[in-house]
């Protein structure tokens, strides 16, 4: 089916758009050979690197652990200035109404009592966390990392697609990207100028730090990972590298006298912050789910005592539920008293009865979401689904109406994109991050996502996406 | 620095060392069975599997002991623990765990010697092709510990590489001297005799030191002052008594709690080392000798293990 969409590059008019030039320009006059070569070049160091994720059994015969290299395409994808600074005003004005309303639904809870979201909504929701009840956290800050993800509809407007609040990934890729990018293009960044981004690991750090219980002068950091297996191992090893503290697993960590510890060559060594790639539910067998041995045991117990920071906080998914999302315009102005910058997707939920009647009738023409689903898995597009899919779906959604959302379908924008036949147009979204800790912090850009696959609109690594790096020009 | 990662390092690196001695072990027998009757080439091909104590395992495996057998078995053997292609790999298993704490050319060092190990074509490590394999493998070991030394800060990091890859050495070089052990010469008439003389150039070379006995020693080649140099010459950088002083050195940089009994054992060795007298150590028996020396390095390696590692 032909969609109407938004050319990042070309206006309706076919003319290339200002910030995009220097780049047409450059691609104009470099041979396809040249581009291709250095493509090819960028994935064998991207190899040699090991700059690769972990895929749990895949459809491609994949076996359990393998590793793959996510796509690199080496056309940029550029943003202007003045766009990135009216992105980066709505990403701050979002992510701080965020954080606000995970203090509030934890403390005095507010917003539920305004009746400006059903306390059943928030409450009877399995990311939220008794445990976290009346916890005052350093800074009241939440979500520390967030990775907000945004698409632009066939008229260029910006929608925030999702808030990822918990563990967002990727942020390796943005950082190896432009690293790539200088070394297989320098005369690029000689034409213009590109905003940098190298000093992610450095703010990094500092947003970590302001997370340490407040009377620790000079906190330890350190990184949990589930382990080497764990599909964004690489970014977890990267980060703690970039940073310079210790990549943990749950083994080497272990709780005595309230405190946590590391085991280390020369004796037990405290810890102040943790910077856990961890789901909630594995980070403490005592507290959460028992059989998990990626966790410390009394973790939580020492959290509650206020003696170690965990980035980002435990219970942070009930802000970035699916569920949850249709109503972050209605924070912004509870929390902030401002109309929102970045807008929402219209979103029906199918828990309401007018809505999942709609939903089941325009089923063709939606996005239909899990819930809790996350990487582009449990979800329907409609207008390319085939009739049987739908007719699942519309089962599945009869059966648990609350599980799902539905949106209607973008059509994503797209950018120039190097494919088998050559330069084509792909579509792509944008997962700016965003760093909270004594103040906001933003490096300028993000990861761009590509769906690779020409009309798709699926972007996840997981399903055929690649990635891009992303620029921002003045 | 964290157990577990001190952990991966001392074994990353005793694993590259160790791919590197596998391959001077096959090196040498490839020359060895060359020459000699029949009885002798079977004992050639013997030696290897008694040192590296894998004899049964080849057995269960292969009905005959042939050279492309052995080779299959201690290179290529994805089942064999200490075969090159194990060693390669679990090295690197061990820096993809604890990658953060290489420097980038450590990884991509290791990282990519196992991708060629990976990719190699079947068939290649046979004839010609099987010299040309152990040197590729002797030189990814040269640049692993080349990159590291020379790129890696001087912290616990580089001491636990160190004190792997010099107790890992140290028990190889003494594996490797105990082979002329295994071989017993067609008659008493032939020591001392060309067969006997080749034997032992060849154990020379298989740890680079032919060159190195000329120049020291100036003189024919005897067993005894051949054990000297491997055991005693500490300029000898294979030497026992070379390997000992690494050893030493990584562990007293390496600072610890309740570790005196692996101290104690390191330091202990290396004196005994650095004062021993060879006359000594052939009248009580050179196999003897370093029948012992091994026992002494595997309780080293154990405690090392509990004073700094963690658990087993």
């Amino acid at each position: 089916m032909e969609r109407r969409h938004y050319d990042e590059m070309r206006g309706a008019d076919g003319e290339v758009r200002a910030h995009f030039r220097a780049l047409s320009d450059w691609l104009a006059e470099t041979p396809a050979e040249r581009v291709a070569e250095m493509r090819r070049e960028a994935d064998l160091l991207f190899h040699r690197v090991g700059i690769t994720f972990a895929v749990y059994g895949d459809a491609h015969g994949a076996s359990e652990g393998a590793e793959r290299l996510i796509p690199f395409d080496t056309i940029p994808r550029v943003i202007p200035k003045a766009e990135w600074d009216e992105l980066a005003r709505g990403l701050r004005q979002r992510v701080s109404a965020l954080n606000r309303f995970l203090h509030d639904i934890y403390h005095g809870q507010e917003i539920l009592k305004a009746g400006v979201i059903p306390a059943e909504q928030v409450l009877a929701n399995e990311a939220y966390q008794v445990a976290m009840h009346g916890l005052d956290l350093p800074n009241q800050i939440y979500s520390h990392v967030a990775g907000i993800d945004l698409v632009r509809n066939d008229d260029g407007q910006y929608y925030v697609l999702e808030d990822n609040l918990r563990t967002p990934s990727g942020v390796s890729y943005m950082l190896e990207n432009r690293k790539m990018m200088m070394r297989l293009f320098p005369e690029l960044f000689a034409r213009q100028h590109v905003h940098p981004v190298e000093h992610y690991p450095g703010l990094l750090l500092e947003t970590l730090s302001a997370a340490a219980p407040p009377s620790v002068r000079d906190p330890v950091v350190a990184v949990l990972t589930p382990g080497q297996h764990n599909s964004a191992y690489f970014e977890h090893a990267f980060l703690a590298q970039q940073m310079g503290v210790e990549l943990v697993e749950g083994v080497d960590l272990f709780v005595k006298d309230g405190f946590v510890h590391m085991r280390t060559t020369t004796g037990p060594q405290r810890v102040d912050v943790i910077y856990r790639r961890v789901d909630d539910a594995f980070l403490d067998p005592l507290a959460f789910r028992p059989d998990s041995l990626l966790g410390v045991p009394g973790l939580l117990s020492v959290y509650r005592a206020g003696n170690v920071g965990i980035a980002n906080a435990i219970g942070t998914g009930v802000a970035d539920d699916k569920s949850t999302y249709p109503y972050v315009p209605d924070m912004i102005k509870f929390y902030l008293g401002e109309t929102p910058i970045l807008q929402n997707v219209p979103t029906w939920q199918c828990k309401r009865p007018a809505d999942l009647e709609l939903v089941l009738e325009k089923i063709g023409e939606l996005v239909v979401k899990e819930v809790q689903g996350s990487g582009g898995y449990g979800m329907l597009i409609g207008p390319m689904a085939k009739k049987a899919e739908i007719e699942a779906f519309r089962a599945r959604i009869r059966a648990n109406p609350s599980n799902y959302i539905a949106q209607p379908t973008l059509s994503l924008s797209t950018c120039p994109t190097f494919v088998e036949q050559g330069i084509a147009p792909r579509h792509v979204d944008l997962r700016p991050y965003v760093l909270t800790g004594k103040e906001m912090k933003l490096v300028p850009g993000g990861l761009t996502r590509v769906a690779l696959n020409e009309g798709s609109l699926v972007v996840n690594s997981s399903q055929g996406g690649g990635t891009k790096d992303t620029w921002v020009v003045d | 620095m964290l157990s577990r990662v001190a952990d991966r390092i001392f074994w990353m690196s005793r694993q590259m060392e160790r791919a590197e001695n596998m391959a001077r072990i096959l090196g040498v027998t490839s020359n060895l069975v060359l020459f000699g009757t029949r009885d002798v080439q079977e004992q050639n091909l013997l030696a290897p599997l008694a040192i590296t104590e894998t004899e049964d395992a080849y057995r269960a495996q292969h009905t005959e002991l042939t050279l492309p057998g052995l080779i299959e078995f201690m290179a290529l053997d994805e089942k064999n623990p200490s075969s090159i292609y194990s060693c390669l790999k679990w090295a690197r298993e061990n820096a993809h765990a604890v990658r953060w704490q290489l420097t980038s050319e450590m990884w991509e060092t290791i990282n990519a010697t196992w991708l060629e190990m990976r990719a190699l074509p079947p068939g290649r490590v046979t004839g010609a092709g099987a010299t040309q394999f152990f040197d590729w493998v002797k030189d990814r070991s040269h640049l692993f510990r080349g990159v590291t030394y020379g790129t890696i800060v001087r912290g616990e990091a580089f001491n636990f590489s160190r004190l792997g890859t010099f107790l890992e050495r140290a028990d190889n070089t003494a594996r490797i001297l105990d082979v002329k052990y295994h071989i017993l010469l067609p008659s008493v008439q032939d020591v001392g005799g060309a067969l006997d003389y080749y034997q032992w150039a060849a154990l020379l070379r298989s740890v680079s030191s032919f060159e190195t006995y000329r120049t020291l020693y100036r003189d024919q080649i005897f067993p005894i002052k051949v054990a000297q140099l491997l055991i005693l010459e500490r300029r000898m950088p294979r030497s026992l008594a070379a390997c000992f002083d690494q050893v030493k050195e990584a562990m007293d940089r390496i600072r610890g709690q309740s570790d005196s009994a692996a101290k104690r054992l390191a330091y202990e060795l290396h004196a005994r080392l650095s004062y021993a007298d060879i006359e000594e150590v052939f009248q009580g028996g050179l196999h003897e000798y370093l029948d012992g020396v091994l026992a002494d390095i595997n309780d080293l390696g154990s405690r090392i293990q509990r004073a700094y590692l963690g658990a087993v």
